[in-house]
This record gives C-alpha cells, structure tokens and sequence, in this order.
C-alpha cells in the first residue's frame, strides 16, 4: 500500500493550495493513484454504493427538515404538507424513506462479502470493528428517523423499543423515563429523537472516515484472500476502480429509482399513514424490514432482559468474528466447508427475517428459536471448529497468478479481454 | 456436505411455506377483491371523468361523516387529479363555511371557502365525531387508501404479489363499500348497531351502515350510479386524495429510469474498454 503521491501539480493555484493544506495530493494518492488489487469482483463494489447512499440521505434529510416540524402535533401534518405542497417534496421523502431501505440492502451484501471473504481477518479487525459500529450507528439513525412522521408504527415501535430498556436491573425504569423524557412516548421523546436523527448522521461520516483511513493502511482484501506481492498484483484505482464502481452506482441507482418512482410504499408499513394514537394499538407491530431478524431474535426468548441481551448480542459478536474464525485462510473460496456454512447463515437470516415479520405464534415461535440458536451456533461453535478442523483448498501463490491460471482455463477469451 | 446444506435448505423453505396459513377466515373475514384500476402498473393514469364522479360521491354521501383534511380545494383543479376548472372550484369552495379570524374585534368568524382553503371537516375534533356515532370514529379519507391494505403479502408467493399489485389499498376501500352482505346463518349475532362486512380490516362487524345504494347519486355525466361503480369511483377518487402527485411521480419515473438505463450502459462500456488494457 502507498500512501503518498510524488505527483508535480502543473496548475500554480493547485501547487498554492496544496503545499498549505495537501488535499489535492491527499485525493491523488488515496483515490486516484492508489493501488488495488486488479481481481476485485463486483462484490466490492458495496463500499462505494454505500458511500453514495449515505450522500444521498444527507442531503435529502437536510432538505426535508427545511420543511418538517419535530412537535407531535405538527410532524405528521408537516410530513403531508412535504407531500402535497413542497416543490417535489413526495420525491425527497419518498428518496429518504427507500434510500434507508437501500442503505441497509447494501450494507448487509457489503458485510457478508466481508465474512465471505475474510476481510475481517488480520491485519483488518479495526477496519471490521468500524464497520460493527457503523452498523450500529445506522440501526440507532433509522430507528429514530422512523420515528418522526409521528405515524401510528412511529409511535408504537418508539414505545416497543424504548420500553426493551426497562429490562436493566434495578434502573431499567428511570432509563426508560430519562430516554422519553417523561412518563410516555410523548412530545419530549420525538424532539430528542429529532435532534439525535440530525447528528447521528455526521457521526456516521466520520466512522466512515476512519473506516476508509483503517483500510487504506493494509489496502483492500480481495477475492483469493491472498495478500498484494507486487505491483503486478494491483492496478491504479483510477480509473479501473472508480469507472467499475461508477457503473456499479448507477445500476444500483436504477434499482433504487424503481422503488421511489414505482413502488415507493412497498417497503413501508400502511398503518404508518395513520397519525399516531396512544391509545390505539395496532394489531400487529413490526419494525422495518431491515429490523426484523433482531426483532426474531428478541422475541424468541421468552425472558425480557435475556431476549433484550441476546438482540444486541446478535450485532456484538460481529466485534469478536476476527477471534472467533480460527481459519489461517482467509478466503471462502478457498474453504470448501466454511462456505457451506455461510450459506446457511445467509438462509437462516432471510428465515429471522421471516419469522420476524410475523406474530410470535405456532409453528413460528419454533421455526424462530431454531434459527437464532443456529445464528449464535455459527459464530460460537461452527466457526471457531471449522477453522480448526477443515482442509483448506490450495491458495494461488500470489493474486496475478490467480488471475493468470483463471485466463488459461478460459481459451475462448477475446484477446485483451 | 454439500447434499445435507441443499437438503436443510429445501427442508427449511419447504416448512416455512406450509407454515404460512392462507388468509384467516374463521371469523369470516376476506380479503379484498383484486378489480382493476386505470391507475395501476408502471403507466397507469388516473381517469379523469371517474375522479370527478368520485368526488361527486365523496361530497354527497361521505362527507356528512368524514374529513378530508389533507386536501385544498385548489387540489381539484390542479393537473394529474379531477381538473375542475376554477369555476367549478370557486362554487365548491364557497358551498363551505370555514371558521376564520380572529378579526380585528378580536373574534372568530365565519365566512364562504375560497379555493385556498382545506376541506372543512364535519365534526370539530375526533371526540365529537365519537360522540355523534356512540364511540365510533369515521377516519379521516385523505390518506385512507394508502393507511389500508387489501391483502397480506403470502410467503408462497415469496411477497412478490405486492411488488406488481401494491398493497391494496384501493381495493380495500372499493370492496368494503360494495361488499355489504347478509351474514352467513351460521355466524353468531355481531354488536347492537353493527352491519356485516368481511372486507372490513377489524371486522366482519362495522360500526357504518352501507352508505351506497343504487343510483343514491345521480353522475352528471350520465353513467349508471350502481353500488359498484360508485364504490369504484370514491376507491379511484380516494386513490388521488392519498397520491396526487402520482401520475408526476410515474412520469418523472420514466424519464429517470431511461437515463439511468442508458447512463448504466454507457458507463458498462466504458468500464470494458478502460479494463481491456490489462490481464483481469
């Protein structure tokens, strides 16, 4: 990895700017000339996708709340007034709502490439950890952002999730009143919310930062898991990688765009566009979608406090994965019967995610216990033994090697393909 | 390995889709009846004409109960909903007395709409709505085909149903005023007051009697008033009141996703040909 650039900038403003403040060099060394490795597959395009959709939330949220009023007998007006009378306002909203939706689609891909493929793995467990913490970051955000429209699912999944902290021995009750700020969900709870939802974000940019400084360090990981060699291994990130992540942007934006434009409610719970009611529960309350495997995961304990424990668990022991996989290999590809396993980890969290989305009753109560006993088994039992225990396959000994011997089984390939 | 990881895999989705029962009709519940709209899919507009009859509904059969709150006058008027010329919407507007003030005597006053002013609700507040229907409230209509859902989405069908067919509001709100029925002789006797109706989301007993009957409206443009096509026409009006920038929103829709389509394309190629310099 190189961090410094010997680039002579020709422009004199540039030079001027430059020798008092080295952005411009900063930006040519770890965006332009940085090297990469050159067999990157499109899995690693999600670092980027996310960066432009943390972007696109920002900017989007900054100009709904030129128009939205955080007061609980205003916000769910304000959010319809943004619907009906702010110049595109139905856009900006429904942009923010589904670009949530699609942060968290592509933040789920981008760490379970990073399990896939060992990234996690030495030298990169901060780069891991900032990642567990981001995750963290944005579940806090769009929990609370969820809560503004001031909707009936706004007010009850406030009330739901903040009374999970009642389960703390012997203070659970005053730290529910002190998060409330009163004795309900009340016009206190919706303020902070609002506040907290504008400042997370920021947070969220500077875990971002140093998410990106921690792995530009080693450099990136990539499909063999093997480590860079030489320069024969990488190419310049410019514009190899910032044209192949463009493209990927933009097609993931045409995904994106299908949603604001042509199904912008399907994600969303209908009973959101029913003003909040302290005294009306809904029948069934469900978080949003990217909330419903921890939802799973909660209720299929019966104890408050222990399902409270093991839904924070859950994202916890992602901090310990780098420990806990005892593999010396890093990549899935290379792992015949790890692979296996993270398939089935990747099966038994669509099935949380199912069970969450449905009353905790028959046959999904058991359904449920099974596969948040087998999500914990994975990281507890599976992963360390499997380490320990599997044949590897042969590694190529270095990353253009790999990706020689993969153009000599493909004598089809057109020349310079 | 790799047979027991596909076998659990098959065992799983294979329990979890018997799992998932067919929509509950013990209690004689159903879900709402799937009709077409001229707004549905990717190109779907409103119809004129039915929005405006819908409205005709609305103001002469609906709005004696239920607020409309969210909505101006001036809406009706505005491109992509009924388009009522300005006329039409200054004497619309004018038929309603909308509390303002306080002047300068320091008193609240009443006065004739004028096209700025929102839809003038029927009671003052929900407690005086309670109070007039024995503790039921009638819901404000401005979002109710968006606050409603019409089927749930099943497993079996992966939820994909929802992606093409939307969530139902709609045709909730159609097949709860065009499905009055006599209860089936075996269902025991529902609340004092109570109609029944299996379309209804918390039913099959709903404290509103039918508020259609056959040709209770009379369409100024000629069309037969039958329950179900002016259960149709309010749907398709309510539709609009809860989306009226939608037929904007497809439109933009369009222009949008051809660029990104192209741009996607463009950049694909481009992405090949800088990558074709070297061994990848």
């Amino acid at each position: 990895m190189s961090g410094h650039s010997s680039y002579e900038f020709k422009n004199p403003v540039a030079r001027w700017v430059d020798s008092r403040l080295p952005i411009l060099t900063m930006i040519r060394a770890q965006g332009m000339e940085f090297p990469t490795p050159k067999n990157l597959n499109y899995w690693w395009t999600f670092g980027g996708i996310l960066a432009v959709m943390m972007v696109i939330q920002i900017i989007t949220g900054i100009v709904l709340v030129m128009h939205f009023t955080p007061e609980a007998s205003m916000a769910f007006n304000s959010t319809e007034f943004i619907m009906r009378d702010v110049n595109y306002g139905w856009l900006l909203r429904y942009m923010h709502a589904n670009g949530a939706s699609m942060f968290f689609l592509a933040v789920y891909i981008h760490i379970f490439r990073g399990m896939y493929y060992g990234s996690h793995k030495a030298p990169r467990e901060i780069l891991w950890m900032l990642g567990v913490i981001i995750l963290l970051v944005m579940m806090a955000t769009s929990f609370m952002g969820y809560v503004l429209p001031w909707g009936q699912m706004s007010f009850w999944a406030a009330k739901v999730i903040t009374n999970l902290f009642s389960a703390v021995p012997f203070f659970g009750e005053t730290i529910v009143t002190w998060l409330w700020g009163g004795f309900s969900v009340d016009n206190a709870t919706l303020q902070r919310f609002f506040s907290l939802h504008y400042l997370l974000p920021f947070v969220l940019v500077g875990l971002v930062v140093l998410h990106i400084w921690a792995l530009h360090v080693p450099g990136n990981n990539n499909p063999t898991g093997v480590e860079v060699k030489s320069g024969q291994d990488t190419v310049a990130f410019h514009p190899y990688y910032t044209m192949k992540d463009l493209f990927a942007i933009v097609a993931f934006l045409v995904f994106y765009a299908a949603f604001v434009f042509f199904q912008p409610n399907l994600l969303g719970e209908p009973i959101n566009y029913v003003p909040a009611d302290p005294l009306v529960t809904p029948p069934h309350i469900v978080p949003e979608w990217y909330f419903l495997p921890y939802y799973a995961i909660l209720r299929a304990i019966p104890d408050k406090l222990l399902g409270v424990i093991a839904m924070f668990a859950s994202i916890l022991i992602l901090l310990a994965l780098p420990w806990l996989d005892t593999s010396k290999v890093r990549s899935g590809t290379y792992r015949p019967i790890f692979r296996q396993f993270f398939w089935l980890l990747v099966l038994d969290s669509i099935v949380l995610g199912i069970v969450g989305a449905n009353p905790p009753e028959g046959t999904w109560i058991i359904v449920g216990r099974i596969a948040t006993f087998w999500y914990f088994a994975h990281f507890l039992i599976i992963l360390p033994l499997v380490g320990l225990l599997e044949t590897p396959r042969p590694l190529p000994s270095s990353i253009s090697d790999a990706v020689l011997s993969k153009k000599k089984s493909q004598p089809q390939a057109a020349p310079g393909e | 390995m790799k047979l027991i990881g596909k076998t659990l895999s098959v065992l799983a989705v294979a329990a979890l889709l018997a799992a998932t029962p067919a929509f509950a009709a013990e209690d004689g519940r159903r879900e709402a009846r799937d009709i077409d709209f001229s707004f549905e899919g990717p190109f779907g507009t409103f119809d004129r004409a039915q929005l405006q009859r819908g409205y005709q509904v609305y103001a002469e059969v609906c709005a004696s109960c239920h607020a409309l709150r969210f909505l101006k006058f001036r809406n009706l008027g505005e491109p992509g909903g009924p388009e009522f010329s300005a006329a039409e919407i200054k004497a619309i507007a004018a038929s309603f007395d909308v509390r303002d003030g306080p002047n300068s005597d320091g008193e609240m006053f009443q006065r004739s709409g004028i096209p700025s002013d929102a839809f003038v609700s029927p009671y003052p507040n929900d407690q005086a709505a309670r109070a007039a229907f024995g503790g039921a409230l009638p819901p404000d209509l401005s979002l109710i085909t968006k606050a409603r859902k019409g089927w749930e989405g099943t497993l079996a069908s992966l939820y994909t149903a929802k992606m093409f067919k939307g969530s139902g509001g709609p045709e909730y709100i159609y097949s709860l005023l065009a499905g009055y029925q006599d209860p089936p002789a075996d269902m025991p006797a529902g609340p004092e007051g109570a109609a029944y109706n299996p379309y209804f989301e918390a039913g099959p007993w709903i404290a509103m009697p039918p508020p259609l009957s056959d040709d209770g409206v009379t369409y100024g443009d000629g069309t037969k008033a039958s329950v179900d096509q002016m259960a149709r026409d309010v749907a398709a009006f309510l539709a609009w009141t809860a989306e009226p920038k939608m037929e904007a929103r497809k439109r933009l829709g369009f222009q949008v996703l051809i660029y990104l389509a192209v741009l996607t394309v463009l950049l694909y190629l481009t992405k090949k040909a800088i990558w074709a310099r070297i061994d990848h």
